[in-house]
């Protein structure tokens, strides 16, 4: 063993710790052991991952096909998820539409006004109990306020709502956080040159900030793509009818543009199919979507670092 | 406030500050949104706590029955009863047992990453954790079904013999008949919660300063001797606040669990036995119950638990870190 690798192992250079004692060998061998063992929770988190690829890779071979993409889902024969597809991406964008600017909003106060006093507190307080509320418990939530108290029913904007209050803490910290990324001395420098400090905020900090506002967003939207326990008592769960798209009557509660409609998810239509445990495709079905769930996902999370690491490269050459 | 002032002396340069420097505006409007959250937590709270007492002021029920092992919350029964202890020791137990697979290995995970990893192994296996985390539960629910559970089933079929050397068998707990179990619910919820303790007991290794490490070094101790004497003594307040995190986690994940777990409403008997939570009860019968009648109210009576556990949690986890700073 070379002096720099057994530096990097984090054992002492020098002379090499005597193997004669017992006690000594002892916990050297427990050393090895044990850096055998921590090598081995890294290996195995990355063969699960691994291994759950492979497997919808395998089990969506066959079933994922244009057509499964773009039909209708149906009883009898293996259909398509077009509708629910679209209902997932749907409530993905109302929900971010919402909670995207909010979020921000809210970074901004947390990253750049708030001082130390009971009402940030307050406010951290409210922004932890959220996070750590059950989804099920949020998704009721939206169930008596909105679908039974507005009286608005089992619609998309029930559903984007309640998503909204469920990851509003995850975006206003992720924005908090790319905010405080940016150095003070942008700030101090554009407050030098008589900007005030709300010019400061959006002609230097917020423009500074934006590759670690994106990876917040596509973080969030992550979360929000594959969120079922929320919506299951907010959106409904009846499978959709056929859409027709070229319906852009957002009043009319058949179209599927309108906010006011029941919009079954990705994610709920595999919950639904795999309780009801009907239909003789149901296997593949579900298969199919969870591989598209999981496609979806994972192109969320190298997007975001993609997309993140070009915007910082851009600005920072800028 | 005291912030703002450092941007006023450019006043006096300009004839006249704009009415949105006047009014504060911005600073208002950020502060509304900040603040939402804390009107969404108190809207929760209310409606929450409001449907979750109907129970006991609308039906009649009489708070200590909730404790009761019995859940017969059909109205044409003969013997109505309401007893949530069922839920909650499932919910309890379900949650223990996921701990117990999921912190050592997360926990060791996160000293891998801070204390041993490479800096090439690091950058494959935090994107891995990441995307762990962006895997929807319905997803982890149904992998639960198409591997774990057949697999429960056809390996551990037939009665399990715990023995010990000598003494002989100590036990013996039935095999699974179908594979949806208490075990299924806690091994999915275990791989669930990985990256929330790893992330958070990493984020308190990598807090620990070098001089502890290279002062333990130098007095020739092995890597894993200053891991265990230095490292996780010093850690351990952010360890614990990880493992209240992931417990947090998992005792409030609904659809993976009820999916694998198997639903049966009675006291929890055996690991390899159908079992329910406090969760899987809710995401099942709300839909079948009409809204006002005693049974839905006692699944809002359900949520109000979950949320007073999860609350908890929060003031613990606080608890925690004030010693942390204390200290």
């Amino acid at each position: 063993m070379t002096a720099s690798a057994e530096r990097a192992s984090g054992r002492p250079p020098g002379p090499k710790p005597s193997l004669k004692g017992s006690a000594a060998r002892g916990s050297i061998l427990a050393d090895r052991a044990a850096t055998a063992v921590l090598w081995g929770t890294g290996v195995l988190v990355l063969a699960i991952l691994g291994g759950i690829i492979v497997h919808f890779a395998v089990a969506a071979w066959g079933v994922v096909s244009p057509s499964f993409i773009v039909g209708d889902p149906s009883d009898t024969e293996l259909g398509g998820i077009l509708p629910v597809l679209w209902n997932s991406i749907y409530m993905l964008g109302l929900t971010m539409f919402i909670a995207v600017p909010v979020g921000i909003l809210g970074g901004i106060y947390m990253a750049e006004y708030a001082g130390e006093n009971r009402v940030t507190s307050a406010i951290r307080f409210a922004e932890e109990a959220i996070s750590s509320v059950p989804s099920i418990v949020v998704g009721l939530f939206g169930l008596i306020l909105f679908v039974d108290n507005f009286r608005w029913g089992f619609t998309a904007l029930s559903g984007a709502l309640a998503l909204t209050f469920f990851n509003l803490p995850l975006m206003t910290r992720l924005a908090e956080q790319a905010l405080r990324a940016v150095p003070q001395d942008e700030r101090s420098a554009s407050l030098a040159l008589g900007a005030t400090k709300w010019q400061t905020i959006r002609h230097v900090v917020l423009p500074l900030a934006i590759p670690g506002l994106i990876t917040g967003v596509i973080l969030t939207a992550g979360r929000v793509f594959g969120e079922a326990a929320v919506l299951l008592f907010t959106s409904g769960i009846g499978t959709p009818p056929h859409y027709d798209f070229t319906d852009f009557d957002l009043g009319n509660p058949a179209s599927p543009w309108s906010p006011l409609r029941p919009a079954t998810t990705l994610s709920v239509y595999i919950w639904k199919l795999n309780s009801e445990g009907l239909g003789v495709f149901k296997n593949q079905i579900v298969d199919g979507s969870a591989a598209i769930l999981i496609s979806m996902v994972l192109t969320f999370n190298l997007g975001a670092r993609f997309l993140g690491r070009l915007l910082s490269r851009r600005l920072t050459a800028a | 406030m005291a912030q703002m002032t450092a941007a006023y002396p450019a006043r006096g340069l300009r004839a006249r500050p704009s009415l949105t420097e006047r009014t504060d505006l911005p600073q208002r409007v950020v502060f509304a949104a900040a603040a939402s959250m804390i009107f969404i937590v108190a809207l929760l709270l209310a409606f929450i706590a409001w449907q979750g007492v109907q129970l006991f002021v609308k039906d009649g029920v009489p708070v200590g029955q909730i404790l009761s092992p019995t859940w017969q919350p059909d109205s044409t029964s003969p013997d109505v009863s309401f007893g949530l202890l069922p839920f909650i020791a499932g919910t309890v137990f379900v949650t223990v047992v996921a701990l117990l697979i999921s912190t050592p290995v997360s926990v060791g995970l996160a000293l891998f990453l801070s204390e041993v990893a490479p800096r090439w192994a690091r950058a494959i296996v935090q994107p891995a954790l990441e995307i762990f985390v962006g895997i929807p539960s319905v997803v982890w629910g149904w992998l639960g079904i198409t591997i774990l559970v057949p697999f429960l089933s056809d390996t551990f079929h037939g009665d399990i013999a715990l023995g010990l050397p000598i003494v002989g068998t100590v036990a013996t707990i039935p095999g699974f008949l179908t594979g949806f179990s208490w075990l299924a619910g806690s091994l999915v919820l275990s791989i669930m919660i990985v990256p929330t303790i790893t992330s958070v007991s990493y984020d308190a290794f990598r807090a620990v300063p070098q001089e502890l490490r290279t002062g333990s070094l130098a007095l020739g101790t092995t890597r894993w001797q200053t891991i265990r004497h230095v490292l996780i003594p010093s850690a351990l307040t952010g360890v614990l606040t990880a493992v209240v995190l992931g417990m947090t986690r998992a005792a409030g994940e609904a659809l993976a669990v009820q999916m694998v777990i198997g639903n049966s409403p009675s006291m929890p008997a055996a690991i390899t036995q159908p079992v329910t939570t406090l969760t899987s009860q809710i995401t099942l019968d709300m839909g079948n119950t009409v809204f006002g009648e005693p049974w839905q109210d006692a699944l809002w009576t359900m949520s109000l638990v979950l949320l007073l556990m999860s609350i908890t949690s929060v003031v613990l986890v606080r608890l925690i870190n004030k010693r942390r700073m204390g200290a």
